[in-house]
């Protein structure tokens, strides 16, 4: 694949220090889950000079907490600390009404050497490991490595992969002094965490569309003065400017082998969704109607695409066979049914759908075909879904802000993520990293 | 104001090409900055003209009594005699508006339309640009596309009456640039609009 050779340049990308913004997003969880399983998550002890810059058991119960499922603990309900098996009393777990529990040590032998985290799972009820593990880092790859153990825990009390060790990317605007509104492109973790600005400009910046190997973002940016589709590897920062076509230059969406980037042009004179090779740069028009064809998404196996297309009268979701150029419509309650997603195992699709003049997220079965509205806020837009399917990420509005918030994919547990400053939309979940 | 005063071309003359030509990628522009700053367009401040946001717009609702019909024999009759006044003056109204999700032309924005053709037609080298823009509900890049569509039925109307396609630019902000700032019908009403820009 030719996107490799950026790679290789991703090499000088320890040379290389991200503007860190000071205003990081902290997360509110607003509604959970009652049959949650309770997990006592011990603070991890210390062993090495100085203090540690981050709490790993605070960093794992948040990502456990945000996930709903699970309950960690309050720490101040704790009777004791334990960090190895031997201080493990599980008769007070198990009064806790605790059903799993993880403990764990960092340790560092020498001054500013590597950091070996040791981290156990135990089944409070039968009383022995069922995880365990021991792994090495920097003081650096602390969060890393906490999102990592939230990820095995995770999966191995619910049997989901954890995605929380992925990243969202989003767009904050904000009105400077001047009256000038100042768009950022921004990257975090999945927690809001670690924010790094990768664009500024002071035209508008959209619909930032992640690689399937999370190295890139596909955007749009207006800053020539007309829209254009952008690259950029988001660990080097390198970019590279797509399309520069007369007219609409909109809604990249990868393919899921990375191969192609489908977009929205009006070069033809009306919006139609085109898909660009990114070897041959050969450039193929997916759609022919004199309505607004628009927000490609490309199914998981990359034989299908959902699209927007207002050519019933209003919006409308479609789906595009690409072997056969058929196109059959999905949605069919309410006036406005915008922008979707696919699942990541292409059974279901989440979208806007508006009702009663108001926009929320919702969701359809594609086998059902039943839609259930997932959020309550008006003005909700732009859902995303997590790589593992439990939980979505949109846009919302409480008063002239907008912010991020959060939503399991059935309904029962929302969280969000304010903003500090500015006005935060159009986040996207990306894929996992390591794949 | 918004940052708006980039010029009308830059060097955008021949765009039907994918920038990043053919295999390789000589003719792709790479920065290996972290944080790029892309508002480099300050430069490039002699745009002839640019609205304000909007705000001089008259047609707010249905304040206005122009019939919806199609044009008749009396309009073009009138058009033909500011026509014979020559260079008819550059009208003072920039901005026609929308229904929610509608691109249809409303009645009361074809005086003003019409102001516009008959400047053009006496202005063969005038050039024109039709700006798009949608209020905030719905998905941005619906919205995109939306404000194209307006737009472009505002090129359709011009070229009916015989301006030049070649005097005509379309372009589209979305929901990207409001006029007026709010979550309400009012600002809604003020946002969803096309400005023609000289």
């Amino acid at each position: 694949m030719r996107l490799s050779r950026w790679i290789k340049a991703a090499a000088i990308l320890l040379l290389f220090s991200y503007q860190q913004a000071g205003a990081d997003l902290t997360i509110e969880i607003t509604q959970g889950n009652d049959r949650a399983t309770p997990v006592a998550i011990v603070p991890f002890a210390w062993s090495g000079e100085g203090v540690l810059t981050e709490d790993i058991a605070q960093i794992v119960s948040d990502d456990l907490e945000r996930s709903g499922l699970l309950k960690p603990l309050s720490r101040t309900e704790m009777l004791s600390l334990p960090s190895k098996k031997a201080e493990v009393f599980f008769r007070d777990w198990s009064l806790l009404k605790q059903e799993y529990l993880l403990i764990g040590q960092v340790s560092q032998k020498t001054p500013a050497g590597p950091l070996s985290i040791r981290y156990e799972l135990y089944d409070v009820v039968r009383q022995e490991r069922v995880l365990g593990e021991i792994i090495s880092g920097t003081s650096k790859e602390l969060r890393s490595r906490a999102h990592y153990i939230s990820d095995q825990v995770f999966e191995h009390l619910t049997g989901l992969a954890g995605a929380f060790s992925t990243r969202i990317a989003y767009i904050t605007a904000r009105r400077d002094e001047l009256k000038q509104t100042k768009y950022e492109l921004k990257i975090s973790d999945a927690d809001g965490r670690r924010e790094k600005t990768i664009l500024e400009s002071y035209e508008p910046v959209l619909s930032p569309s992640w690689s399937p190997d999370a190295q890139y973002l596909a955007y749009v940016s207006f800053e020539t003065g007309r829209p254009g589709i952008y690259l950029q590897n988001v660990f080097t920062g390198k970019r590279r400017q797509l399309t520069a076509f007369k007219g609409l230059n909109g809604a990249p969406s990868w393919s899921p082998d990375g191969s192609k980037l489908a977009v929205v042009l009006s070069k033809d004179g009306n919006p139609e969704i085109y898909s660009i090779n990114l070897t041959t740069y050969k450039i193929t028009r997916l759609t022919n109607h004199y309505g607004i064809d628009t927000e490609p998404d490309w199914s998981p196996d990359g034989k299908k695409m959902i699209f927007t297309s207002s050519r019933s009268g209003g919006p409308q979701i479609y789906e595009l066979d690409l072997a056969t150029g058929e196109t059959q419509r999905l949605t069919f309650e309410g006036s406005y049914n915008a922008r979707a997603r696919y699942s990541p195992n292409g059974s279901e699709i989440y979208f806007v759908h508006q009702n009663e003049g108001i926009f929320h997220i919702a969701a359809q079965d594609l086998n059902g075909n039943r839609l259930r509205i997932l959020t309550q806020t008006p003005l909700d837009e732009s859902p995303s879904v997590s790589p593992n399917g439990s939980m979505l990420i949109y846009a919302t509005q409480e008063g002239l802000r907008g912010y991020l918030g959060a939503v399991s994919v059935d309904g029962q547990v929302q969280y969000r993520l304010p903003s500090q400053l500015g006005d935060v939309r159009e986040p996207a979940w990306s894929p996992f990293l390591n794949k | 104001m918004e940052l708006k005063k980039y010029s009308k071309s830059l060097f955008f003359g021949a765009t039907l090409a994918v920038l990043a030509g053919c295999g390789g990628n000589a003719a792709t522009q790479e920065q290996t900055e972290g944080t790029t700053a892309a508002n480099d367009n300050q430069q490039v401040a002699v745009a002839p003209t640019v609205t304000s946001d909007g705000a001089t717009g008259s047609g707010t609702d249905s304040d206005s009594a122009v019939s919806g019909q199609q044009l008749g024999a009396d309009t073009q009759a009138a058009m033909q005699d500011d026509m014979n006044q020559k260079m008819a003056a550059m009208p003072d109204v920039g901005t026609i508006y929308f229904d929610f999700d509608q691109s249809s032309i409303r009645a009361d924005s074809r005086e003003v339309l019409d102001l516009h053709v008959a400047y053009l037609r006496a202005n063969p080298m005038a050039k024109v640009t039709l700006e798009g823009h949608a209020d905030e509900r719905g998905t941005r890049e619906y919205n995109m596309a939306l404000g194209l569509r307006r737009g472009n039925a505002v090129k359709s109307y011009f070229q009916v009456q015989g301006v030049s396609a070649s005097q005509i630019e379309v372009t589209s902000y979305g929901e990207e640039r409001p006029a007026v700032i709010g979550h309400n019908q009012s600002a809604w009403s003020k946002n969803r609009r096309v400005e023609i820009n000289y």
